[in-house]
């Protein structure tokens, strides 16, 4: 009894070919950038975008399979949808909104009403039966609109960045009643975001979107502590360098050479933090346990007391020292320096 | 610029003064309560109303089509379906005679099948009319459907609704100011109509002559019957373009057509 998909859709640019499993009474987070196809996975698994090859199945009822001709259509299918902008029809009061789904399914408008009204109370709306959603703010229309999703109990529940509209100010307050109401379904969930803090707050697994392609999957701890894609290595803010080991020596894609500790040989990760790496005018000779690399400075960036500064080199880095050690050097983009790290700093781990 | 657009008024001012000034007023009411005259009236009230009915019917879901469903040849399909806005209405009579008539391609059918003849008849005239008038519908609620926020409907199938109770609850609440537009153009259009009428339908008392029809042909009996007809299509179109001024002219048409909070 789960939610199983492996999709594979072409539309315009994004190539999806993505494999998601959600399991009963889970809130799983698909965190990515702009464009990676995450609210593409949502219209396939709602039925909006019927997929080219692969298979979707929920409690083990095939809804869509190329392969096999099956199909089933949005309004057959057990699943509830929290849109982005919430979509909350205006020519219908807040009540008729949230009584919709019963109502479609042929309810006497009674009992649609009787249920849409305990809906209400539960997310406090209450007093808002009779309003037309144009009345309700940004929070309260998120809670109708979750309200109007889980009101045919659906088993499936999808929200599309459901705290993306809102505010800054009020984000937080509305992110918090959300984690609560969303305790209360028992179903599978699945939520759209491209914030760490949604997916921190809400989720209990989190599936990292890149370009079409689930890259990573696991608790938002394990997913930030071995980053496996550029999005989450600067989500957590290190630098991750990606090529094969070979006799303790990483050799990246683009020829570059990273002196490591100690690693199982093989395609691997590298992970080197900002403030581990040191900067040096000019480079230091014999100490083979450290790295050296010659870097163009791109960018400086101040952070409080620390400075960010950005490379291009053989091995593009992100590295942080202080201010004062900033104004002892003088540096400036277009300076070039030598960026060293130790080889016992550098974390590895198998791709 | 001023002097051009004041010349421009006048052209379209000018014609109307001259009816105006010509109008017989003392005889006015005389003529328009005349038999002819009210059987004429009737007759286009009737068979304008049907035209509208059947324009709705059939062109809503044209419509629809038109503005949601891809499919090759799209465009062209559009094209036909509006040519008989910009077809001289003769040819479309013409053309409605030739398909529809007695010895037509789809009329003999008709006539050997279920004895029913269009040409010549009141239903002929219901026919041509909705021939000229549905586009006006067509394109006025397509324009509608293509503002309209896709997802909307989307979000309606998502909570359980079949196609047609999202377009019964959903869609057709958003577009109901175009459909109301689109439908009074049609209506309008159907009541001026007279050149696909009158080759299709011909020009009977009673039967097929609707108000241009007695209009035109009062014109060589009676010019001052004439007159006062006329003065009534132009008062009932002038008042159709007034109440439409929003909605086709201002900002309803050009806004967007929006469901969504």
């Amino acid at each position: 009894m789960s939610l199983a998909a492996t999709l594979q859709l072409q539309l315009g640019s994004l190539d999806l070919q993505a494999e998601l499993d959600v399991r009963p009474g889970e809130l799983l987070a698909l965190l990515g950038p702009n464009g990676a196809g995450k609210s593409t996975v949502l219209r396939c698994l709602a039925g909006l975008a019927p997929i080219t090859a692969g298979r979707i199945a929920i409690d083990d009822i095939v809804v869509d399979e190329p392969a096999t001709h099956s199909f089933v259509e949005p309004e057959h299918r057990s699943i509830g949808v929290v849109f982005q902008d919430y979509l909350l029809f205006e020519h219908m009061t807040v009540l008729e909104n949230v009584a919709y789904g019963l109502r479609a399914r042929r309810q006497p408008k009674a009992t649609a009403h009787r249920v849409a009204r305990e809906w209400m109370e539960r997310v406090g709306l209450g007093e808002y039966c009779d309003q037309r959603p144009r009345a309700l703010s940004g929070g309260q229309a998120q809670r109708a609109a979750l309200a109007r999703a889980l009101a045919t109990s659906p088993r499936v529940l999808l929200l599309d960045e459901p705290l993306a509209a809102l505010d800054a100010g009020t984000r937080a307050g509305v992110r918090r009643d959300l984690r609560r109401h969303l305790q209360s379904f028992d179903g599978m969930r699945v939520m759209v975001t491209h914030d760490p803090v949604d997916a921190y707050a809400l989720a209990d697994r989190v599936a990292i979107l890149d370009e079409g392609r689930i890259v990573q999957t696991g608790t938002l701890a394990e997913v930030t502590s071995h980053p496996r894609s550029r999005y989450v290595a600067d989500l957590v803010g290190v630098n991750l360098v990606a090529g094969t080991v070979l006799d303790g020596v990483l050799h990246t894609d683009t020829g570059a050479r990273v002196v490591i500790a100690d690693a199982a040989p093989g395609a691997s990760f590298a992970v080197i933090r900002p403030h581990s790496i040191l900067l040096v005018q000019h480079p230091a000779d014999g100490a083979s346990a450290r790295n050296q690399w010659p870097g163009v400075i791109t960018e400086l960036d101040r952070l409080g007391d620390r400075v960010r500064i950005g490379l291009d080199g053989a091995v593009p880095l992100t590295a942080e020292i202080t201010i004062a050690a900033l104004d002892a050097m003088e540096l400036r983009p277009g300076d070039t320096v030598h960026a060293s790290v130790k080889a016992t700093d550098i974390e590895v781990y198998p791709a | 610029m001023l002097a051009l657009a004041a010349l421009a008024i006048l052209f379209f001012a000018l014609p109307l003064v001259g009816l105006l000034w010509r109008a017989p007023w003392s005889n006015a009411w005389g003529y328009l309560t005349d038999d002819n005259a009210l059987t004429a009236l009737r007759l286009s009230l009737i068979c304008s109303l049907w035209a509208t009915a059947l324009s709705v019917l059939f062109g809503v879901p044209l419509a629809w089509v038109l503005a949601r469903v891809s499919f090759p040849g799209r465009g062209a399909v559009r094209a036909l379906c509006t040519l008989s806005m910009v077809l001289p209405p003769v040819v479309g009579g013409l053309a409605l005679f030739f398909a529809l008539g007695r010895r037509g391609l789809v009329g003999q059918w008709l006539y050997r099948w279920f004895d029913l003849q269009l040409p010549f008849t009141t239903a002929g005239v219901v026919v041509a009319q909705t021939f000229v008038a549905m586009p006006f519908l067509v394109i006025t609620v397509e324009a509608a459907l293509r503002q309209l926020d896709g997802r909307a409907e989307d979000a309606s199938r998502t909570l359980g609704a079949s196609r047609w109770y999202t377009f019964r609850r959903v869609t057709l609440p958003a577009i109901r100011p175009a459909l109301a537009a689109g439908a009074v153009l049609a209506w309008a259009r159907a009541l001026g109509e007279f050149g696909a009428t009158i080759t299709f339908a011909g020009n009977f008392p009673g039967t097929t002559q609707t108000m241009p029809l007695a209009v035109y042909l009062a014109r060589e009996t009676n010019p001052e019957q004439a007159i006062v007809l006329a003065l009534l299509l132009i008062a009932i179109s002038f008042g159709v373009l007034v109440s439409l001024r929003d909605r086709w002219f201002g900002r309803g048409a050009a806004g967007r057509h929006s469901v969504l909070a």
